[in-house]
């Protein structure tokens, strides 16, 4: 492999004009499958284009700023001499897990394939690809809605790698998988990871993805994961994103569930610049199961719109949603919850709530719980609040002796607890409570994950 | 159990819609089509004042610039503008001295809607301004209020009469460039209702205006204005018919409501346009842009809304709640059934300090209808200390109907405080079976569970139309029940 990280500035071009003439190198490097897709993906997005606010699913965070001026992509894997844990330490120090690392939307490494059970495949999507292209062309594109959805179209466009899972039937991987994604570069950077998950029968897996800077650069990231889970197969999804200010990302997670499946999404923001999370399950199998948990926690300018879309497409399904954000600073948020209810999806129960703290007067909420039915045997709600912290509950806290910021931690802690505690991975349940409770200490910056400036002392402005 | 439902609901959906009579009164209109020409026209007859005409051809030209809005939740078919006739008017004599030379056709129209015109009016209460196809006809009790200085006549005669309080007022709260239909209306209104109450004066009876579409492809257009002023309070009730037709007829209004310093204003409708056939065809498009704004410290202004009829309905009845401690409600039941779709609700808009929102939305859906409910709450920075309580409920009544919620909530200031909540069921078959056992037919409890359900809204309703509302909603429910 190359070893010179190929770059194409931007030099502020249309992406994709960036794209036509860049167009061979791409698909020289990639596969059939993959770029089986990309003309129409490209052809989809002239049409649609970057979303602006005008387009109602976005309409309160106005991504077009974030995708346009210089930026470089990479066309090969980043080359490193050494080992991905001399310069990274995990957020969840004392996982056990299966870990694979990502850098840049390239896959780099994994710490030994002898921890996953027999017949588990966990690896790089160009790989496989090139491996076993009929079981990629079976699900890639197969979900994700490349060509109705501008930002998924550009990500079909440009992909080239990213991580895969594929569990077999009747397999249950105890462990978790964690996937490590690294941003690391010396000049503002885009990437369009794309990633695919396959559970097929009576499968279990729980998935904890993590998403970190380790450079001070900018950078644009359009992720897309497609999963795919089968009957009675159950999938537990974690996002952790910790992130430094002046990275943009958007990151779609589209789901189709089968009968008596399972599947829990947990994206948790500690910190980021500007996050939109687009949360998509449709359960298309009778008492097929989603749950789409998030937790926010923004200050700064730091902005995080999660949006959810839940579709009941067949009878006798459940959802639950919930969201909750505590916002300090400037720090600005959204949330779009959409539950559809199909013609004859009878029997359907939905829930979804959306809570959301407002510590001072700059910062500033959005919020859209909506349904949409049209079946009438259903049992479905939702509900939105903002507030501030309890007055009486602070009173009640502070007349035993306990300081104002001690009982703030305290209740904005309580408060943030209920998404955590839908967290059922004992040791990382654990794990994110105390990196929530550090947070919120304002004891967890980015550097803690990152050794190699975490070395140098916090003096080293390169971290924002 | 569902069988015997859906049979009931059947029944009940085959209500036929009972003031769809055609009064054969002759009728002064204009010929089809709008251009520049057709509303110098309109404002020549009505005698108005150079400014009204400048105010007209000023929406009329932005007008053409704007494009109809694609984001309601409507199967919206495109309306050809120019085959609407913008203004019909009943042919009589021009000023009217007392009840008796009121066309007799048109009194008996007006008897067949239950509107107490003549002696009634005393037991009643009520002060009816009466607008049949864009034409006010005939204000009743207007000396009575005239006494206390309510001015309580039609907005054609206070454009004549009280040129400065509708230059003052007229389009500042819905300026003529707000959206489509505002701008289409205000463009070629052609009557309405405009109520003044002075400093301090509550008005003693319930104000109440009719409407009434008659004459084949008019579009009415009517246009309300209502001002109070400091510590006064009104209560205004709206009611609207139309005849059954085939073809579809457009109904563009606008309401504009101004509380200036601790006044209350109330504003009752009670909707019933011709809703179309069974089979969706037909009926009245309703698209009208209401919105109150509290301007004075203290002021409150109260929606109560029960739309039954139109076979598509677009409203959001507003408040902008501007003043200090000033308080907004919204209160709706909105019904839909057969082919009827409605994309209703409110936009409740926090700009002073301590001000309260309250938004008690119901929905029903029957048939193949669709009903959605849309709002918007939204704090601005600097409105200190507001609280808002939002609740939708929907209540489907059979299988291929819809119910939607699309809220929004747009929070700047931290100290606001916003609760929304909305469920979404059918009617338990747990109740029914309650109630059953006790003797009561399914049908009938359904009423009673329907009834039950709006109860909240209903309240809220003077009592004469809070009967009527009822009844109503028996009425467009006959038949649906499942």
């Amino acid at each position: 492999m190359d070893n010179a990280i190929k770059n194409i500035i931007g030099r502020d071009i249309s992406l994709s004009t960036l794209f036509e003439e860049n167009r061979q190198t791409i698909e020289d490097s990639s596969s059939k499958v993959l770029n089986n897709l990309r003309e129409q993906a490209l052809e989809a997005f002239l049409k649609l284009g970057i979303p602006s606010n005008k387009v109602e699913n976005y309409k309160y965070t106005n991504l077009q700023p974030y995708f346009s001026g210089d930026f470089s992509f990479s066309l090969n894997a980043p080359d490193f001499t050494g080992r991905m844990e001399d310069i990274f330490s995990c957020d969840v120090e004392t996982l056990d897990s299966f870990t694979i690392f990502i850098v840049n939307g390239w896959y780099y490494s994994n710490n030994g394939s002898a921890l996953l059970p027999e017949g588990v495949r966990v690896g790089s999507l160009a790989a496989l690809a090139k491996e076993d292209p009929s079981f990629v062309e079976k699900y890639y594109g197969k979900n994700a809605p490349w060509l109705s959805d501008g930002l998924v179209a550009l990500n079909t466009m440009f992909a080239r790698d990213g991580f895969y899972i594929h569990i077999p039937k009747g397999v249950v991987v105890e462990k978790p998988i964690q996937v490590v994604n690294i941003l690391l570069s010396e000049e503002p950077l885009m990437t369009n990871q794309r990633n695919l998950i396959v559970l097929e029968e009576n499968s279990e897996a729980r998935v904890l993805v993590c998403d970190h800077t380790l450079s001070s650069d900018r950078f644009v990231v359009n992720n897309v994961t497609e999963g795919f889970v089968a009957p009675n197969a159950r999938l537990d999804y974690y996002n952790l994103q910790n992130q430094h200010n002046a990275t943009t990302q958007v990151a779609g997670l589209y789901v189709d569930q089968k009968e008596n499946s399972y599947v829990k999404t947990n994206n948790l923001t500690l910190h980021t610049g500007v996050g939109r999370n687009n949360i998509v399950l449709k359960l298309l199998g009778k008492h097929a199961e989603g749950h789409a948990y998030g937790l926010y926690l923004l200050d700064k300018n730091q902005h995080v719109d999660n949006f959810s879309f839940i579709d009941h497409a067949v009878p006798e399904c459940f959802s639950d949603e919930l969201f909750k954000g505590v916002l300090d600073d400037h720090a600005t948020a959204a949330f779009t919850g959409k539950i559809m209810v199909r013609p004859d999806a009878q029997k359907t129960n939905a829930y979804q709530t959306n809570n959301n703290l407002l510590l001072t007067r700059d910062a500033k909420i959005n919020s859209r719980p909506q349904l949409e039915i049209y079946a009438d045997d259903v049992k479905c709600s939702h509900g939105a609040t903002v507030g501030q912290l309890d007055e009486e509950a602070m009173f009640y806290l502070r007349s035993r002796g306990i300081n104002k910021d001690e009982a703030t931690i305290l209740l904005m802690y309580a408060f943030a607890y209920e998404v955590i505690e839908k967290i059922k991975m004992d040791p990382l349940r654990e794990q994110i409570r105390s990196l929530v409770e550090k947070r919120f200490r304002g004891e967890l910056d980015k550097c803690h994950s990152c050794v190699v400036c975490g070395q140098k002392g916090t003096g080293n402005t390169s971290c924002l | 159990m569902t069988t015997e439902q859906d049979k009931i609901l059947a029944e009940v959906t085959k209500g036929e819609y009972k003031y769809g009579f055609y009064t054969d009164i002759e009728i002064d209109a204009l010929p089809k089509g709008l251009n520049e020409d057709v509303i110098r026209e309109i404002s020549r007859r009505k005698g108005e004042p150079e400014f009204m005409l400048e105010f007209r051809l000023k929406a009329y030209r932005h007008w053409l610039t704007m494009e109809a809005p694609k984001w309601p939740h409507l199967k919206l078919p495109e309306i050809d503008f120019q085959d609407i006739i913008y203004y019909a008017a009943p042919k009589s004599k021009p000023k009217l001295n007392s009840l008796d030379e009121v066309d007799p056709e048109l009194k008996a129209t007006f008897d067949k809607l239950g509107i107490p015109l003549e002696e009634q009016k005393q037991l009643a209460g009520v002060a009816v301004d009466a607008v049949m196809d864009s034409v006010s006809v005939k204000t009743t009790f207007k000396e009575t209020l005239a006494e206390k200085g309510i001015i309580f006549c039609s907005i054609s005669e206070a454009i004549r009469e009280h040129p400065d309080l509708i230059k003052q007022y007229l389009g500042s709260v819905v300026p003529p460039n707000d959206n489509y239909f505002a701008a289409l209306n205000s463009a070629v209104f052609s009557d309405g209702s405009f109520v003044f109450i002075p400093k301090g004066v509550r008005c003693p009876v319930e104000l109440s205006t009719y409407f009434r579409i008659n004459a084949r492809d008019t579009g009415q257009f009517e246009r309300t204005l209502i001002v109070a002023e400091d510590d006064s309070y009104v209560s205004y009730l709206e009611g609207c018919t139309a005849p059954m037709r085939d073809e579809n007829q457009l109904h563009a209004a606008i309401v504009e409501i101004i509380a200036l310093e601790r006044a209350e204003v109330k504003y009752s409708t009670v909707q019933n346009w011709y809703p179309g056939d069974k089979n969706g065809k037909g009926g009245i498009y309703n698209f009208v842009t209401k919105r109150g704004l509290c301007k004075g410290d203290y002021s409150k202004i109260s929606w109560t809304q029960v739309e039954t009829g139109s076979a598509i309905t677009w409203k959001y009845p507003s408040c902008v709640l501007m003043g200090d401690h000033s308080s907004g409600e919204f209160y709706s039941v909105a019904l839909t059934n057969n082919y009827q779709q409605a994309d209703t609700g409110t936009k409740m808009i926090h700009l002073g300090k301590n001000t309260k929102s309250l938004v008690v939305s119901k929905g029903i859906s029957a048939g193949r209808s669709q009903n959605s409910y849309r709002g918007l709450v939204k704090v601005s920075k600097k409105a200190e200390n507001a609280r808002n309580f939002s609740q939708c409920d929907s209540l489907l009544l059979g299988d291929k109907c819809g119910a939607h919620t699309f809220p929004y909530l747009e929070i700047n200031n931290n100290t606001a405080k916003i609760e929304h909540e909305a469920t979404t069921s059918k009617i338990g078959e747990d109740q029914i079976f309650y109630c059953n056992q006790r003797g009561i037919d399914t049908e009938t409890a359904v009423g009673l569970i329907v009834n039950g359900y709006v109860k909240e809204v209903i309240n809220q309703l003077p009592m004469e139309f809070a009967v009527e509302a009822q009844k109503l909603l028996e009425i467009s429910l006959e038949g649906s029940v499942g």
